[in-house]
């Protein structure tokens, strides 16, 4: 039995959010150079440039690399052996997310009612998803999602014998009609099989692996190369100006379905790909 | 890039006619930000008075919501939101005298073609460049809803402020080009 104090997850999740929105992942970097390199667009490449231009202005300056600081999503994974002393789990995250959010200077932008439209004043409420899990550590991953890729994210129930021909056309098109929208270069997160909820979470848990790591499974993992390169071929480009990069990477997280469904799901991330995650 | 074409607030017909889909312009003067909820309270302002807080005759507004200024900064990071979600506003505002939109996305039919009729353009920012952006606004202050928070609309004096022209007063599309030019079937 290991004890956490509520305090310790309040401070984590304090810093995760400034760090995330402050410093972008080494792997996203990199990637970007890489397509920067080859991408035939003199615009586009341009484009690039001032993308990894922005991402240096973050770090030194300290300053958010997006005005959209996202809404505030954790995936959590707590061991079994792990006991939570001196308050309520979930208002000790939040209050990390209202902590971070106020003197990380990064934007409220999440509103109490979707009707009525009233902004919280504090980035809260987060969406958090845990799972308990043997052993005695906690782990926190933060990822803050931007509206402008998540309202370009789609689920479709399709029918089994739609297969994966089925997959390739949906998520072709889905990048196809974003167009500009989600900022691209973006990051396709795919999901294929679940619940209806279950497929979009993994399609958003995608996300947080390693940029341009392969499924482990070799038809997924083929999948997941031959949608990089047809989506490369729809000239979208960076920010939509014309190129031959549209998508730094493509990930497919599947699991498993009722007989009688195939949900497929693309959560689409902007190359703002902010996600930091601590083990307590 | 091409070279860049420096232009400066208000607008005037001469200069938007100037500007061809692709071009790079540097912007120097006066933008205003507003967008969602502040496009709402503009349009409803305009049924009910026929007149706005403000006086965009002329003027471009940035669809942007900034994150909150760092001590001794006039902004935070201030990228562009995505401008399909205007689209219903924007042609009022395009009538009224509106000159200039900057944004991402691609805008509508009737967007468009209230630029033909009435000569406006509508620029494109890098969206998530948001830092670099704020590096260009030397002034921000609050001119009309400041309890929108990130959505009100505040006056921008910027200094090199660097757009992309996609859509010009002529019809002209540069992701629909852009696109044509480099897709692969």
């Amino acid at each position: 039995m290991r004890e956490i104090e509520v305090s310790t997850i309040t401070e984590t999740v304090k810093k995760l959010c400034i760090d995330a929105n402050y410093y972008l992942g080494d792997d996203v970097v990199k990637t970007l150079k890489e397509f920067e390199k080859n991408e035939e667009s003199p615009t586009g490449k341009e484009v690039i440039g001032k993308i990894l231009e922005n991402i240096e202005i973050g770090k030194n300056d300290k300053v958010p690399l997006c005005q959209d600081t996202g809404y505030a999503v954790f995936f959590i994974e707590l061991g079994q052996e792990v006991h939570i002393k001196g308050g309520d789990f979930a208002e000790a995250i939040n209050e990390g997310v209202r902590q971070g959010y106020k003197e990380g200077y990064l934007r409220k932008s999440v509103v109490a009612d979707p009707l009525k439209r009233n902004n919280t004043g504090d980035n809260t409420p987060a969406v958090i998803h845990t799972d308990i899990v043997p052993g005695d550590k906690l782990k926190i991953a933060f990822a803050p999602k931007g509206g402008g890729s998540e309202n370009m994210s789609e689920v479709q129930m399709m029918a089994p014998a739609a297969g994966i021909e089925g997959v390739k056309k949906f998520v072709i098109e889905r990048v196809r009609k974003s167009g500009a929208n989600p900022c691209p270069p973006v990051i396709v997160g795919v999901g294929i099989g679940g619940t209806f909820d279950k497929c979009a979470e993994i399609a958003k848990r995608s996300l947080l692996r390693p940029l341009g790591s392969k499924n482990p499974d070799t038809v997924y993992a083929d999948l997941e190369e031959e949608l990089l390169e047809k989506i490369n071929k729809l000239g979208i480009g960076p920010q939509g100006f014309g190129g031959r990069t549209t998508a730094l990477a493509v990930h497919i997280e599947v699991h498993p379905c009722h007989i009688a469904s195939f949900p497929v799901a693309v959560n689409m991330q902007c190359h703002v790909a902010r996600h930091k995650e601590v083990i307590i | 890039m091409s070279n860049i074409k420096k232009i400066t607030t208000p607008l005037t017909n001469e200069t938007i006619e100037e500007l061809k889909i692709g071009d790079s312009v540097f912007i120097t003067g006066i933008i205003y930000t507003g967008r969602d909820s502040a496009h709402k309270r503009l349009i409803e302002a305009l049924d009910k008075d026929g007149e706005l807080p403000v006086d965009l005759k002329d003027q471009i507004i940035y669809y942007a919501g900034p994150a909150p200024a760092k001590p001794g900064n006039p902004i935070g990071s201030i990228g562009p939101t995505t401008s399909y979600r205007m689209d219903p506003f924007a042609p009022r505002l395009i009538e009224y005298g509106l000159k200039g939109m900057i944004g991402k996305g691609n805008r509508s039919q009737e967007v468009i073609e209230a630029q033909k009729k009435f000569k406006a353009v509508y620029f494109g920012a890098i969206g998530g460049a948001a830092a670099l952006m704020a590096k260009s606004v030397k002034k921000a202050e609050f001119v009309a809803y400041e309890d929108l928070g990130p959505e009100a609309i505040r006056r921008l004096e910027v200094v090199d402020f660097p757009v992309v022209v996609v859509n010009d007063a002529f019809g002209g599309d540069l992701y629909k080009i852009g696109m044509e030019k480099y897709k692969k079937i």
